[in-house]
Parts: structure tokens; C-alpha cells; sequence
């Protein structure tokens, strides 16, 4: 008699796994990762790869010898909080930094929870956050980029306006000294992340296409700064940038784009979504215009990172047939 | 207009409707043919032959063992050689009547010609009679006896019939084929069971990959000049075949958890059964054959073939060839909902719909990593249940959480594992966990009426 197989129903399987939504993400990237190079030059790319490697080692070497697993790191998550992590510092950040941020999204963010799928708060932006507490001076010196193409050097847009705005300016001179097309296409200074508004639009779009995320968490970001901004804005324009000039900068983009819409940190309903979007949006435009770091996107989306649990327990999808 | 679908979840597997070129074929005469007397949802019919007995094409061998159940006939000429348990399609024994086939004689007051009848019988009463005595049951999957769904509870109305010519399933050709080569007794089909519903309209619902079926269908209602039948394009989606799905997507009417159909004012028949009680009515035909899809891509000789029911599916496949070597899996049905065949030498019922061989590369199981919360089973369920967490309940066997989160109503399609990136085996999960609901489910209403009666006395 022949061998059949038995097993219950389905009997065919989508033509997706983890490690190909991982490698969409990796590829949504690419643009991001190409502008940051040519922006920021050879260092840039090294620093990534300083990132990307540590962070895959040390998730190898953590299930291996400590959790004693089969090793995950073949689904691609590790190379993301790789380059996330980099996209997230400033160019100049020297190998040894980038390492210690490493350790703090692997070792302590992700794979102190149980690894993929068990971590509450983003690894990369765990890192990010560390970093920028520990390490203030080498988080906050923007070196003049040494890319490819002329650049302008200098402090964040953000931490510009607060700069200014506590020596007396008002926005409208500081916001004139930014033209909103080089903010689109990149050219200040920062994380090679806040690089290329575009690039990382891009990677977006890309994203909503191949179905890997849905759009109305980014959205309901850029929706909520955008109203946010245009409240305070509409009430006191020399103290308040503008709602575009908020959406252009800082890591917002990167943020709204590419960490917010991780799986593993963000509320699984559509409603759950929208209020995590909403929340994010709100608590970066309260840091950006009344907190003391000029930046906000980090920390909003790590604190609605901690309320996911309660938004998944709230917000369930309609039930067929069901009141 | 833009298509209609149902509400909520689904996915669009690929189609692979490789075999929708080949026209439906009789198979030849197996030497030996084993009828179950399972074929059907509810009791299992009783044997009123006995062994010797010479039967003839459409003779009762067994009839109905309550009311939810079904007259079971002869689908060949000769004599029975046995009645005994023999194995089914999964292994388990299931009383069979094993016929040695003798000629092709067929039953007095049969008509085998193919005159097609278009005068509907005027008794809806006697129409209903003649559906049962034909053995008719809902040839879609779920092979309900169709006289049961055509006698509505007292105090619920039918408002529309709909014909389900969606075959969402990738791979069956089937009914594709009735609707083309059938189409006249599918719409006659229809037309009578419109009828026994109070003349209420009628929409016979096929998808859009089959425009060929929809034309035709279109000409046939023309033709006949039949009112109050329309076709509908639907959008491709599975599971649109299910029923609350189907009924969602023509009336845009939710069936409630545990209802009926009938409750929202609905009564769904698949193509096939539509065809069946043409053929009952019409031409006093019971079910004695069905056409079954033969498909695969590692199965070189695809085939629509007109098979008697109780057909060994060895006899099938080797009148196609044998199986292939590299073919790991038979399917009994599509690669969504179908059951793997543990034994081959099992026989085909009433429901038997296709058989699907897939390789050990198409079917195999990834393996299982850690859920990643992306939520496409959430999206994918068709009744808006939560699979990642139903699996959770489940492995903790939290029966309370899971009647409170519906596991209960699942469907069972498969839509959640299918779209899994992590492999889970989230329906292996579900449907234990809704086992458990509906046994505690089961158990409070036992004792309600336990606890009723005890307080009548």
C-alpha cells in the first residue's frame, strides 16, 4: 500500500513566511539606506554595518548559548533592528556606541522578552533611547555630512527651533532659515534616517503595495501632528512651527513609517491602530512644543508601545453575525 | 457596479482551475461498488436489502434513520455481496453495502433520456416528497438533506433562494462544468425550488473567473423566459462558497451565531444539489452519480468525470492513470476544505466533489516559529474571530474565554493557517478550541433541560 500523507485541512499555504514580510521591510529600506550614503558618505554605510552585524550576532549568541534555541535569526528581524538602530544615529557616532545601542535592542529590549514576538517596546528605538540618555553629546553632535552631493551642516531643524526659541526668536524668522524642499529631499543635518523624506516615503508606499502593513497607523500619525500643529499654530505662529515643517522633520517619517508599524509592538485592530497612530502623533507634538528635547517621535512611540496590550484587550475586530 | 463579496475577511488563493477545459465524462462501470450509509449530516440511513438481493440503478437499499437523513438508492445494476463496516475515506468504519455490478439496468420509472422538462409539478408538497425520495443533500460540502432545508420551521419565511455557483475553492471544476454543460437543468432546478419557497426570487451566484458560466446561465434564464432568476457576478474571495459567507455577500443580511439561514430569510443550494432535484423531480432520478474534479498539477490526466456513487477511488484514479510518484497527497475535495484520504480504497458518497493529488512541495507544513502579532489571521478570518488568540485559549484549554471570544463559530476554512507567516497550526488549534466550547455549550443546555424537567415533576 502507498504512503499517503494525512493531515487536517488547509492543504496549500500563502506564499509568505516571517523572513519574506522581513526581507519587504529590508527591501522598503533600500531608498533610506542609498540616501543616507549618499548624504553621509562611506561612514554612514559602515556604521550601518557595525549595527546590522551586531545585533545578528548577538541574537545568534544569545539563543544559542543562553536560551539554548534553534537560532531565529534566519527570519531577518535582527538585520532590521540593524539598520533601524543605525538609521536612528547620527553619522558620526563612533563603532563602540553603536554597539553598546546594540546590545540594549537585542540583548536587553528583544531577547530578555523571549525574542521575536514577545518584546513590548521596538528594540531599535529601546536602543536609540538608551543611547541618547547615556551617550547625550554623541547623540546630539550632527556633524557636517561628507557624502556625495553639498550639504548643510549643522544642528537638527528641531533643536534649531528650540535653540532659537530660547534665545528670544520666533519661528517664523527660524522656520525661514529651512526651505520645505530640501526638507522633502534631505540635505540638513541629522540621523542619516531624518535623511531623505522621500526614500523613506517611498519605502512606505512600497510596503502598503506588497500588503505587509497597513497604512492607517502611519496615517493617523501624520494626521494627528498635522492637526496637532495646525491648532497651535493657527493660535500662536511665532511660537509654534507649522503643521508641515512638523511632518518634515525630525525622525517623524522614519518613526511613523517604519516603527510604529511593527508588527510585534503595534495593536492587531484597526481601531486599536488608529488610536496608537492618534496617540503617537499628540505626545510628539506635546515634546516637540513643551518638552525639553526638541524631538519627540522615540519616546511617543515607546510610551503607546506600553499601552498595546490594553488596545488589543479593548479593540477586536467585528465578530460575523454579532452585535 | 463593482462586484459583490462577503463583509469580512477572506483570501484569494490562486485559483489553479487547471482542469476547467475538460467536459465532464462518464466513468465506466467499477466492477464492485460500496455505498456507505453515512453520505449525509444526521442519522445514518438503514439497509432494507439483504445480501443475495438483486438491486437495480436507483432502487432504495437504505432509508432514512430519523428525519434529518436521507434515502440512500443503488447506483449500479447487480446483487449484494455484503453489508458491513469497511473503511472509509479516513479509516473509520462506516457500514457499507457492497454491490457486485451486473449490466446498467435501471429501476422502473426512472427517465434516462435527456429531454429536457421544463413544466414545473404544480404540488409543492409532492415536489418536497420527491426531493426526499430522490435522496437529495446539499452537494456543496455540508450534504444536509435538502427536503430538511426546504421545510422551513414554523414562523420563519424564505425571501430569497441562492443558487451557490461560486466554486471559490482553487482547483474544483465541477460545478463549473454542470453550469456549462447543464445549464437548462441547473436553471429548471432552480426555478422548482423557488417555487416550493413561495415563489420568492432567485439568485444563482457564481465568481467572476467563470464569465463562460455567467454568459451562459444568462442565455439559459433568457431562453427558458423564466422570471425572477438572476444571475450575479461575484468578486473572487474564499471562502464566498460558505454559506453564511454567500449569504452576506448577495442580501448583505448576517446570519447570527447558531442560526440558521432561513433565519435572515435565506436558503442556499450548491449547483449540483440544484441539478439533483431537476434530476428528482424532473425525470424521478435519485442521486446515483456525481461528477468529481480529478486535478492536480502532478497529475498529467485531469479529468471532470460523471462517477457512481460508491466508486472505489483506486478504481478512479487508475482508470486516469494511477497516481503519479511524486504526488505525497489525496484530497477528498478542494486544498481549503478538502479531507486527506488515509485509504484509497475507500468509495466515493453523495458529496464527493474532487480529488486533488498535491506534492509533498505544495502541501508541506513550514515549519512553526513565534507568532509575530501581524494579525493576517485576524484579517483573514471570515467570521471576524481572532485565530492568535483562540490558539492560545486553546493550548491553555481556557473553555470560558474561548465561548466568550466566539471560537464556537468558526467555520473551519482555513483561511488563518493558510495566511500564517509563523506556520502555526492555527485552525489544528481553533477547532480543538471549538470542540471545547461547543461541549460546554452542549452541557449547559443539557442541563437547563434536565434542571426544566426536574421542576415540571
Amino acid at each position: 500500500m502507498e504512503k499517503l500523507l494525512v493531515s487536517p485541512n488547509p492543504h496549500i499555504h500563502a506564499p509568505v513566511s516571517t523572513k519574506t514580510l522581513m526581507r519587504d521591510v529590508i527591501i522598503a529600506l533600500i531608498p533610506a539606506v542609498i540616501c543616507s550614503f549618499v548624504f553621509y558618505g562611506w561612514r554612514e554605510i559602515l556604521l550601518m554595518a557595525v549595527s546590522v552585524a551586531s545585533c545578528v550576532l548577538l541574537e545568534w549568541a544569545i539563543t544559542k548559548y543562553m536560551l539554548r534555541k534553534p537560532s531565529t535569526i534566519g527570519d531577518l528581524s535582527a538585520v532590521i533592528t540593524g539598520i533601524l538602530l543605525a538609521l536612528n544615529l547620527p553619522y558620526s557616532t563612533p563603532w563602540w556606541v553603536v554597539m553598546i545601542g546594540a546590545v540594549v535592542a537585542i540583548g536587553v529590549a528583544k531577547m530578555t522578552f523571549g525574542g521575536i514576538g514577545q518584546n513590548i517596546w521596538n528594540p531599535a528605538l529601546v536602543g536609540r533611547v538608551f543611547l541618547l540618555v547615556s551617550f547625550p553629546t554623541y547623540m546630539t553632535t550632527w556633524g557636517a555630512p561628507k557624502g556625495f552631493v553639498d550639504a548643510v551642516s549643522g544642528p537638527t531643524p528641531l533643536g534649531a527651533i528650540q535653540e532659537g526659541l530660547m534665545q528670544g526668536a520666533s519661528v517664523q524668522e527660524l522656520t525661514s532659515a529651512f526651505n520645505y524642499k530640501d526638507l522633502l529631499f534631505a540635505n540638513l543635518g541629522g540621523s542619516a534616517g531624518e535623511a531623505c523624506a522621500l526614500a523613506l516615503l517611498a519605502g512606505f508606499v512600497y510596503l502598503c503595495c506588497r500588503k505587509v502593513i497597513k497604512p492607517w497607523i502611519t496615517l493617523s500619525i501624520f494626521g494627528t501632528v498635522a492637526l496637532t500643529s495646525l491648532i497651535f499654530w493657527g493660535i500662536d505662529p511665532s511660537r509654534f512651527t507649522d503643521p508641515l515643517f512638523n511632518l518634515l522633520t525630525g525622525g517623524l517619517i522614519l518613526g511613523a513609517c517604519f516603527m510604529a508599524t511593527d508588527y510585534v509592538t503595534s495593536p492587531m485592530s484597526l481601531w486599536g491602530g488608529v488610536i496608537f497612530g492618534v496617540g503617537i502623533g499628540f505626545l510628539t507634538m506635546m515634546i516637540r512644543y513643551f518638552g525639553s528635547y526638541p524631538e519627540g517621535v522615540s519616546f511617543a512611540i515607546l510610551i503607546m508601545n506600553s499601552v498595546v496590550p490594553l488596545l488589543n484587550m479593548w479593540f477586536h475586530q467585528k465578530k460575523f453575525g454579532r452585535k | 457596479m463593482s462586484k459583490r463579496t462577503f463583509s469580512i475577511g477572506g483570501v484569494h488563493p490562486h485559483d489553479s482551475k487547471i482542469s476547467r477545459g475538460c467536459p465532464i465524462c462518464p466513468l465506466p462501470l467499477a466492477p464492485t461498488v460500496y455505498i456507505s450509509v453515512a453520505q449525509h449530516i444526521g442519522a445514518p440511513s438503514v439497509p432494507c436489502v439483504a445480501v443475495g438481493d438483486k438491486v437495480k440503478v436507483g432502487q432504495v437499499i437504505a432509508e432514512p434513520g430519523g428525519f434529518v437523513s436521507a434515502f440512500i438508492h443503488s447506483s449500479v445494476s447487480g446483487t449484494v455481496k455484503s453489508i458491513g463496516p469497511r473503511p472509509d475515506l479516513a479509516g473509520r468504519p462506516v457500514t457499507h453495502i457492497e454491490i457486485a455490478v451486473e449490466g446498467d439496468e435501471w429501476a422502473d420509472g426512472i427517465d434516462t433520456t435527456d429531454t429536457l422538462i421544463t413544466e414545473i409539478p404544480s404540488d409543492n408538497k409532492a415536489i418536497v416528497e420527491k426531493i426526499r425520495l430522490g435522496g437529495v443533500v446539499g452537494l456543496g460540502g455540508a450534504t444536509f438533506p435538502t427536503h430538511v432545508k426546504l421545510s422551513p420551521p414554523p414562523g420563519s419565511k424564505c425571501e430569497r433562494v441562492i443558487i451557490n455557483g461560486c466554486e471559490c475553492e482553487p482547483y474544483l471544476t465541477s460545478d463549473f462544468r454542470t453550469l456549462l454543460e447543464k445549464g437548462e437543468q441547473v436553471v429548471v432546478g432552480a426555478a422548482i425550488l423557488r417555487k416550493v419557497m413561495g415563489d420568492v426570487p432567485c439568485t444563482i451566484a457564481i465568481e467572476e473567473n467563470k464569465p463562460e458560466a455567467i454568459a451562459h446561465i444568462r442565455e439559459v434564464i433568457a431562453k427558458l423566459g423564466y422570471d425572477g432568476i438572476e444571475v450575479m457576478e461575484m468578486k473572487m474571495m474564499y471562502p464566498q462558497g460558505g454559506e453564511k459567507q454567500l449569504i452576506d455577500a448577495v442580501m448583505h443580511r448576517q446570519v447570527g451565531s447558531g442560526a440558521l439561514p432561513i433565519s435572515v430569510g435565506a436558503v442556499v443550494q450548491n449547483v449540483a444539489t440544484a441539478l439533483a432535484v431537476y434530476d428528482a423531480v424532473q425525470k424521478n432520478k435519485p442521486i446515483v452519480d456525481n461528477s468529481v474534479t480529478v486535478t492536480g498539477e502532478c497529475f498529467p490526466n485531469q479529468a471532470n468525470l460523471l462517477v457512481r456513487v460508491g466508486t472505489p477511488l483506486r478504481y478512479i484514479l487508475d482508470y486516469l492513470g494511477g497516481i503519479p510518484a511524486d504526488a505525497a497527497k489525496v484530497i477528498s475535495g478542494g486544498p481549503m476544505m478538502g479531507r486527506a484520504v488515509a485509504n484509497l480504497d475507500a468509495a466515493t458518497v453523495k458529496g464527493t466533489g474532487a480529488l486533488l493529488l498535491l506534492t509533498e512541495a505544495q502541501t508541506r507544513r513550514g515549519e512553526e516559529s513565534e507568532c509575530i502579532r501581524c494579525g493576517r489571521c485576524a484579517e483573514a478570518c471570515p467570521m471576524g474571530l481572532e485565530p492568535f488568540l483562540l490558539q492560545k485559549l486553546s493550548r491553555n484549554a481556557d473553555v470560558e474565554a474561548l465561548e466568550a471570544n466566539a471560537a464556537h463559530d468558526c467555520i473551519e476554512c482555513g483561511c488563518c493557517l493558510y495566511s500564517c507567516p509563523a506556520n502555526i497550526p492555527l485552525l489544528d488549534w481553533v477547532r480543538l478550541g471549538k470542540g471545547l466550547a461547543m461541549g460546554a455549550i452542549r452541557a449547559r443546555a443539557a442541563a437547563a433541560k434536565a434542571a426544566a424537567e426536574a421542576a415540571k415533576k
